[in-house]
C-alpha cells in the first residue's frame, strides 16, 4: 500500500475537475488538539452505519414530543448500508487490508454492527453515550468524522470510507456527504461501481449523474475518499482467486459476528475529545417539530440541483454549510 | 494471448460424485485445483436414484476418498433388494439381493443435495489447502483454446481459466465434451430418462411399513406391463426420513410410445403393489428427472482431448446392469483415475500424456470393461434384432412359453438367471426382458397384491403443482434453451418427452399451438424455458441450442 495524505492538496494539478470540490471543514474540538492521521500501510476501509426502526414490523412508535421512541421499535440496519459493506468488503477482496464498521448511536446499535459484520468487518466501533443522543445528521458527521479521525490516528488511516445511500427513517440523505465536509475529503455519490488504482493512490468510479439511472459517468479521485453507494451499486468478482478469498471472508466474518463483542470497541464523547455544546441535542441545528407516525416518511423537501461550477450557487451553499459549521 | 488469464494447475468442472473424487485425489497429491460448480450449492442441479455402491473391485470408493462419507452424506445401506414382475395386478416378486451383493463392499441410499452439499464441504478444504477450492455459482460455458489445443475454460461468471489439466465432470449433456467433439447430443437410443419424486416419510414409519430396522433399507424394483409398453421400470429405495421413487427408461422408447414421463412415474405411484406402504397417506416433496447415458453404447473409449479429460457421465461412464444402475460409483472411479494420471504424467515431466495414462486406467482398472462390456456387442448385434426380438417374445406369450415359464423348475432357472450379473450385463434392449418377460412372469407366477384398507388410492400431485413447488431462479430475458426448428416433425417430440410439459397443459415448457399465416393454419412447436428442470432431453429429441442455465439460475432442487 502506497501512503496516502489525508489532508488532500486541492491545488494539486492533478485534482480532477469533475469531483466537487470543497473547501476546509471546520471541525469543533474542546481542545485545540486535533487528531493526526497515521500513515496507513494497509488498506483501509470504514462503512458507517446506521440503525433505522425496523418498518417492516410496521411497531414503530414515537414520544409525546415526536421523537421516535427507538427503545420500542425493534433496530436495523439502514438497508441501504448493506451497499456499503458490500463495496468495502469488495475492496478488501481486490486489496486485502481491513474493514472497520462505525456507527453513532445508543448502545442497542450494537446489534447493527453486528449486521454490518455478518457481511463483513474486521472490527466495530460504537460511537455512544448520552451526550450524542438525538443528534441530528450535522452532529452526527461530526462525531463520525471525529471518529474516523481517531481511528487513523490509533489505528490505521483510512483510505476509503462507504456510506449507503439516504438512512430509511431520516430520508435526508445528508450524514454521509456531512462527514465528508467535516474529514475534507473528496466526496462520490450515487456509486454503482469502483475499483481502488493502489499504485496511483486514487479510486475510480462509475457513479449516476444525478442519481439517473441513465446517465454514468467515471470519475477518479485521490484517497483518501469518500463514498456513497447507490442501491445499484452491486459487486463484482470476475476473477477465481477473488472468488475464493471472498468465500474465505464470508466464512470469517460470519463466524466472527456471533462473537461480535469480542471486536466491537465503544468511543464516548470524552474518548473522542468532543464538546457535548457541539454533538447530541445541543449540536443540532435541525429541529424536527414533530414526524408524522406513519411509516414511510414523506420527502420534505426535494433534493436542490446546483451547478458546482457557478461560483454564486457554490458559494450560496457553503454559506448555509457554515452556518452550521459554526454552530 | 492466454497469459493475461489467471492459471490454476488443475481445473474441475462439476462437484459431483466425479468431480469430488477427482479434485479432492489430486488436491491429496498437492496439485492447486480449482473446482467449478454451477449450482448455488453443488447437489442443487443433481438427480440420482440413488444408490451409490462401494464395489469390491473398483480402484476408487466413495468411503475410501471420504472417510466419514457413511456416517455423515449418505441414507440408509440397502440390505435386501428385491425385483417385482407386475402383470395388471398380479404381482410375482424375485429376491436379487445376490445381484445386488455381487462385488459389492456396500450400497447405500442417498439424496443429492445432501450428499453433495458435504462432498463439495470437504473437496473445498483440501482444494483450498493445496491453493485452490470449490467456486459455486459459477459455469464453465466453453473450452479457451489456443493455437487449436484446448489449454483452459470459459465462464459466464469470471474470466477465463487456463491450466495444465482440465477435469470435465459436468455431468450429463456435458457442454465441455460438446465443445470438445467428444461426445454429440444426437440419438436417443443412447440414452435413459429417468424421472424421480421424492416422499414424506418418517423414519418410524418406514421401519414399520417396510420392515426393517433403523439402519437397515430396502430397495424395491419394478417391470413389467405398468408403463404402456415403454422399456424401462420402476424403483423405491428408503431414505432415513423419505422415499425415492422413480422410473428410467430407454428416452427412444419413450420417444416412439409418445409416453408422457410423469404419466408413467403416475403409473407406478397408483400401483396397488405401493399401497401396501403409502395405506392412503403420499405427500411428495419434489419432482426431479435427468437424462442418464447408457455406457454401453456412449462411453468413450478415450475420453480426453489435449488437456481435457472427461469422468462420469460426460463421458457416458453411466452403467445399467439390468435393473441396477451405475453411474455415482463409475464417476467417482474415473475421477479419482484421471486425477492419478495426470499427477503420474507430471512426475513423469509430461503432463500432456495424461489423458492417454487416463484412457489406459480405466480398460486395466477394469472400468472400462464393466462399462462396454464386450459381451453385449455380440449380443447386440443378435438380439436386439426386431424380427427377433417379435419371435422370442411370441413364443413367451403363447401358451407354450407361458406354459414353460410357470414350470417350477423353471422358476428357479429365472430366479437363478435374474440374479446373474452376467446376464444382467448382456440383455438386450428389447421389450423382452422389460416388459414381455416379467409381465409373462407376473401373469403365470404372480399373485394378486393384497389391497387391504378401507382408505382411497393416492393421488399424485397435477404436472402444475410439481412445477409450483419447485425452486427456481429464474435468468429473466435470456432463456437457455431455443427451438431451432420449431416444427412438429422436428421437435414436437419433446411436447411429450420434456417432464414438464405435456400435451394439453398449457403452463410446461413445450407446447403444440396452432399458427395462423394467411389463411392457413400451421402447427408449430413453442417453447418456455421458465419450469424447464435442465433435464437434458430436449437436447437430444428436438432441434435446439441446449445449453444449462448460468451459474446459480433455473431451477433448485432442494433434494435431488
Ligand atoms: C433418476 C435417476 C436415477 C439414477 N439412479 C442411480 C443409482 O441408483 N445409482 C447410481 O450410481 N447412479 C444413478 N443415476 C446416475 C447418476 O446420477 C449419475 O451417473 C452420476 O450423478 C454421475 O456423476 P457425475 O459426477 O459424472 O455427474 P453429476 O453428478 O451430474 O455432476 C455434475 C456436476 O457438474 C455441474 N455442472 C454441469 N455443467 C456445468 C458447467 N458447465 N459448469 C459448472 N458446473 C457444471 C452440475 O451442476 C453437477 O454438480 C441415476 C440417475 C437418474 C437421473
Ligand atoms: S425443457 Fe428440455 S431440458 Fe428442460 S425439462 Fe423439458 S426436456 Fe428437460
Amino acid at each position: 500500500m502506497i501512503p496516502t495524505n489525508p489532508r488532500i492538496d486541492w491545488s494539486r494539478p492533478d485534482a480532477d475537475v469533475d469531483t466537487l470540490i470543497i473547501p476546509d471543514g471546520n471541525v469543533p474540538h474542546r481542545h485545540e488538539k486535533d487528531w493526526q492521521m497515521a500513515w496507513g500501510d494497509v488498506m483501509h476501509s470504514v462503512v458507517i452505519t446506521k440503525g433505522v426502526p425496523d418498518f417492516s414490523e410496521g411497531q414503530v412508535s414515537f414520544d409525546e414530543d415526536g421523537h421516535l421512541e427507538r427503545g420500542k421499535t425493534p433496530t436495523v440496519m439502514n438497508p441501504n448500508d448493506e451497499f456499503a459493506a458490500q463495496a468495502a468488503l469488495q475492496t478488501k477482496v481486490r486489496h486485502g487490508g481491513r474493514v472497520s464498521a462505525m456507527s453513532m448511536g445508543p448502545p442497542g446499535y450494537q446489534s447493527v454492527l453486528q449486521q454490518a459484520m455478518e457481511i463483513y468487518a474486521d472490527e466495530l466501533y460504537l460511537l455512544s453515550d448520552r451526550e450524542m443522543a438525538a443528534a441530528d445528521t450535522w452532529a452526527t458527521a461530526i462525531t463520525l468524522a471525529t471518529g474516523i479521525k481517531k481511528l487513523g490516528a490509533e489505528v490505521e488511516a483510512p483510505d476509503l470510507v462507504f456510506a449507503g445511500f439516504k438512512t430509511a427513517d431520516g430520508e435526508t440523505g445528508h450524514t454521509g456527504p456531512q462527514t465528508s465536509l467535516c474529514l475534507d475529503w473528496p466526496l462520490l455519490t450515487h456509486v454503482i461501481a469502483l475499483d481502488v488504482e493502489e499504485d496511483a493512490g486514487r479510486v475510480r468510479a462509475k457513479r449516476l449523474v444525478e442519481g439517473d439511472v441513465e446517465e454514468v459517468e467515471t470519475v477518479s479521485v485521490p484517497l483518501p475518499a469518500f463514498i456513497v453507494l447507490d442501491p445499484e451499486f452491486a459487486p463484482s468478482y470476475r476473477i477465481a482467486s477473488h472468488r475464493l478469498r471472498l468465500k474465505d471472508l464470508r466464512e470469517e466474518t460470519t463466524a466472527r459476528a456471533a462473537e461480535f463483542e469480542d471486536h466491537l470497541t465503544v468511543w464516548d464523547h470524552e474518548d473522542l475529545n468532543l464538546d457535548p455544546d457541539y454533538i447530541g441535542l445541543d449540536g443540532s441545528p435541525t429541529i424536527v417539530e414533530s414526524v408524522d407516525p406513519i411509516p414511510k416518511p414523506p420527502a420534505e423537501r426535494d433534493a436542490t440541483m446546483v451547478d458546482p461550477n457557478d461560483p454564486d450557487e457554490m458559494a450560496a451553499v457553503l454559506e448555509e454549510c457554515l452556518a452550521f459549521v459554526e454552530g | 494471448m492466454t497469459d493475461e488469464y489467471e492459471h490454476y494447475e488443475a481445473v474441475v468442472v462439476g462437484a459431483g460424485p466425479g468431480g469430488a473424487a477427482a479434485a479432492a485425489t489430486l488436491a491429496q497429491n498437492d496439485v492447486e485445483t480449482l473446482v467449478l460448480e454451477r449450482g448455488v450449492e453443488a447437489g442443487s442441479k443433481n438427480v440420482s436414484g440413488g444408490l451409490i455402491y462401494a464395489e469390491e473391485s473398483a480402484p476408487y470408493t466413495i468411503d475410501g476418498l471420504f472417510p466419514d462419507f457413511r456416517e455423515e452424506a449418505s441414507e440408509r445401506p440397502v440390505t435386501e433388494y428385491y425385483l417385482h414382475n407386475v402383470a395388471g395386478e398380479q404381482v410375482k416378486p424375485f429376491d436379487l439381493t445376490r445381484l445386488h451383493e455381487h462385488d459389492t463392499a456396500w450400497c447405500d441410499a442417498v439424496l443429492r443435495r445432501k450428499m453433495d452439499a458435504w462432498l463439495s464441504d470437504r473437496v473445498h478444504e483440501v482444494t483450498r489447502e493445496a491453493g485452490g477450492g470449490v467456486l459455486e455459482g459459477v459455469r464453465a460455458n466453453g473450452l479457451l483454446r489456443q493455437d487449436g489445443e484446448i489449454v483452459g475454460v470459459t465462464c459466464d461468471e469470471i474470466d477465463p481459466i487456463t491450466a495444465d489439466v482440465i477435469i470435465a465432470a459436468d455431468g450429463v449433456n456435458s457442454e465441455l465434451a460438446r465443445d470438445a467433439g467428444l461426445m454429440d447430443w444426437a440419438e436417443p437410443e443412447e440414452w435413459f430418462q429417468g424421472v424421480k419424486a421424492v416422499v414424506d416419510m418418517p423414519g418410524d414409519v418406514i421401519a414399520d411399513r417396510f420392515d426393517i430396522d433403523e439402519d437397515e433399507g430396502v430397495a424395491h424394483l419394478f417391470s413389467g406391463d405398468l408403463f404402456e409398453g415403454v422399456r424401462g421400470g420402476g424403483f423405491l429405495y428408503t431414505n432415513q426420513d423419505t422415499l425415492s421413487i422413480g422410473t428410467v427408461f430407454h428416452l427412444d422408447s419413450l420417444v416412439e410410445e409418445q409416453a408422457e414421463p410423469h404419466e408413467l412415474l403416475d403409473a407406478l405411484l397408483t400401483h396397488p403393489i405401493l399401497d401396501q406402504w403409502f395405506q392412503g397417506e403420499y405427500d411428495e416433496l419434489e419432482y426431479a428427472a435427468k437424462l442418464v447415458p447408457d455406457s454401453k453404447k456412449v462411453a468413450h473409449p478415450d475420453p480426453y482431448r489435449d488437456r481435457l479429460l472427461l469422468v462420469g457421465d460426460a463421458a457416458g461412464q453411466m452403467q445399467a446392469q439390468g435393473p441396477i444402475i451405475k453411474g455415482m460409483n463409475h464417476a467417482v472411479s474415473a475421477g479419482g483415475l484421471a486425477a492419478e494420471a495426470y499427477v503420474d504424467a507430471s512426475l513423469r515431466g509430461d503432463p500432456s500424456r495424461a489423458g492417454q495414462r487416463y484412457a489406459a486406467k480405466l480398460r486395466n482398472e477394469g472400468v472400462m470393461g464393466k462399462l462396454r462390456p464386450r459381451r453385449y456387442r455380440v449380443v447386440r448385434t443378435l438380439g436386439e434384432h426386431r424380427p427377433v426380438t417379435r419371435v422370442i417374445d411370441g413364443v413367451l406369450t403363447s401358451r407354450i412359453g407361458k406354459a414353460l415359464v410357470g414350470n417350477r423348475a423353471m422358476e428357479r432357472v429365472i430366479g437363478r438367471a435374474y440374479n446373474s450379473p452376467y446376464l444382467a450385463s448382456v440383455a438386450p434392449d428389447t421389450r423382452t426382458p422389460y416388459v414381455t418377460l416379467p409381465a409373462v412372469l407376473g401373469e403365470v407366477l404372480g399373485e394378486p397384491v393384497e389391497i387391504e384398507a378401507e382408505h382411497d388410492p393416492i393421488e399424485p400431485p397435477s404436472l402444475a403443482d410439481r412445477i409450483g413447488d419447485l425452486t427456481y431462479d429464474t435468468d429473466i430475458g435470456n432463456p437457455h434453451i431455443s427451438l431451432i426448428d420449431n416444427s412438429i416433425e422436428a421437435s414436437g417430440n419433446a411436447v411429450t418427452a420434456c417432464p414438464v410439459s405435456a400435451e394439453d397443459f398449457g403452463a410446461g415448457c413445450y407446447r403444440e399451438e396452432t399458427v395462423k399465416t394467411n389463411g392457413d393454419e400451421e402447427r408449430l412447436v413453442s417453447l418456455d424455458t421458465q419450469p424447464c428442470i435442465e433435464c437434458g432431453t430436449c437436447a437430444i429429441v428436438a432441434s435446439t441450442r441446449w445449453e444449462h442455465p448460468r451459474g446459480g439460475k433455473g431451477v433448485e432442487f432442494k433434494q435431488g
